[in-house]
């Protein structure tokens, strides 16, 4: 864990969030520091995504605290909401590329919405540049249905990075991937880190995406965060549920 | 409906799309309503022949078909092709946006999807279609003056002047209104039903269905308001 005399630059306290009778979320608590990637582990429907899309405004919290660089996402206007975006990428589990565009234009659209007065030049630099990042430059001209699914990932998060986040939140970044891709991904994950300074959550039922890419394990569970810490610090715990959890992804 | 003029009328236009969207509105219904709209002019012409015969009243025919065509055909077969053809595909597109979460990447990436992918939608249907109900209006004129030409040998010249006879500027406005009312109610229901689609696949069928359905109800309702108050109108 970072130093806690450092401000987190994500804060969650005691959050709740239910649909209808389903209680997803029950008192889930976490602190992300600068320039580090938190792992949030756990199985499918404990609201792993439900957190990080609290954390951009897509869905609000029933209760407690979700607060991104100091704000608290739920009670900003429109217009705090627009800016702290721009400063968060969310790499989507499905990518989300828009269908009928191009890869350019995927990569164009959010940046000359919300960059006025760029150049033809300008423009077509910065999607080079990102497109190279993901090292994907050659499918610039390629529509999302001609790319393989590790190809789309890249290019989501390529998408995320032009407007240069501070933040990157990634939604199951390994999910429906062979292995070698999930390899590739986890490694664009550290590069993106190390090239951008961003600081990022990434969610994941994978564990060697978890290992990979986490400077820290959060588990949920229920939830609620059951524990923190490394990766070994994580598992090496006598608790019936993620010893489960840990042997049922072992033997997978 | 709040949200829409909200949205409508704060910040910039899009304008770029709102050209795409009526392009793509006007190519998706162009054939079929040229098709339709042919066709309707010829056979209401064909069929209300013998009842005018029957009086000796063949010579009314140009002015009958278009108080028939003008007034009511075609508004009607112009809505209700685009009721099929765009309104399917306004839901279907955004349903599919929506459940792809495309419409989730937008609002994260700081773009309002309502207005970009909403309000230019409706825009556009409520630009093009009156454009479209009007042309559907010339073709069913010349549908129906094909078959009077071939049957009474009515040279253009006569056919156009008896057709405009008893057409007034009223009978126009009020065409004009329905294709407005209509283009709004396919464009706005189309993306409401996208926008707010759910649950997967089957969400995008069911939004493009009723999409269609509910334009279509909403169609007929309009159209007996617009002429109960036209006809008020009328002296």
């Amino acid at each position: 864990m970072k130093e806690t005399n450092q401000e987190p630059i994500i804060h969650i306290k005691d959050l709740y969030k239910s649909f209808g009778d389903l209680d997803v979320l029950r008192g889930a608590s976490l602190d992300v520091f600068r320039g580090e990637n938190v792992v949030v582990l756990g199985r499918s429907g404990t609201g792993k995504s439900v957190l990080i899309k609290i954390l951009v405004g897509l869905l609000t919290q029933d209760r407690g605290t979700a607060q991104v660089l100091g704000k608290e996402v739920a009670t900003l206007t429109e217009k705090e909401l627009r800016d702290l975006r721009l400063k968060i990428g969310f790499s989507f589990q499905n990518s989300a590329l828009y269908d009928s565009m191009t890869v350019r234009e995927n990569l164009e659209f959010p940046l000359v919405r919300n960059i006025a007065n760029l150049t033809r030049g300008q423009i077509d630099k910065e999607v080079e540049t990102v497109l190279d990042a993901v090292g994907l430059l050659q499918t610039i001209n390629q529509v999302p249905s001609e790319l393989s699914g590790g190809q789309r990932k890249r290019i989501g998060i390529a998408r995320t990075l032009i407007l240069r986040p501070e933040i990157m939140l990634y939604d199951e970044p390994t999910a429906g991937l062979d292995p070698i891709t999930c390899l590739e991904i986890n490694e664009l994950i550290n590069e993106v880190k190390e090239k951008y300074k961003t600081t990022s959550i990434i969610i994941t039922h994978d564990l060697t995406c978890a290992k990979v890419t986490g400077d820290r394990i959060a588990m949920l569970l229920d939830g609620s965060f059951v524990r923190q810490g490394s990766f070994e610090e994580v598992f090496d715990t006598s608790e019936e549920r993620i010893k489960s959890f840990f042997d049922y992804n072992f033997i997978q | 409906m709040g949200k829409f003029f909200r949205e409508a009328f704060k910040g910039r236009m899009e304008v770029q799309e709102i050209i795409k969207q009526c392009y793509a509105i006007g190519n998706k219904s162009l054939v079929l309503i040229s098709l339709t709209g042919f066709i309707t002019g010829m056979v209401f012409t064909k069929q209300s022949r013998p009842s005018l015969a029957e009086f000796g009243a063949t010579s009314w025919l140009p002015s009958l078909v278009s108080i028939a065509v003008i007034r009511a055909l075609a508004a009607l077969v112009t809505a209700l092709i685009s009721a099929g053809k765009v309104g399917s595909s306004i839901g279907a597109e955004l349903g599919s946006m929506r459940v792809t979460e495309q419409i989730d990447a937008m609002e994260v990436s700081a773009i309002n999807p309502f207005k970009y992918l909403v309000v230019t939608r409706v825009v556009a249907a409520t630009i093009t279609i009156p454009v479209l109900m009007s042309y559907c209006g010339m073709v069913g004129l010349m549908g129906a003056y094909l078959n009077v030409a071939l049957n009474e040998g009515t040279s253009l010249q006569t056919f156009i002047q008896k057709a405009f006879e008893q057409i007034t500027f009223l009978d126009i406005g009020t065409s004009l209104v329905k294709g407005i009312a209509y283009g709004f109610t396919i464009g706005i229901v189309g993306c409401y039903q996208g926008y707010n689609a759910k649950k997967g696949t089957e969400g995008v069928g069911r939004a493009a269905n009723s999409s269609v359905v509910i334009s279509m109800f909403l169609i007929f309702i309009e159209e007996v308001i617009i002429v109960q108050i036209s006809n008020y109108f009328r002296v």
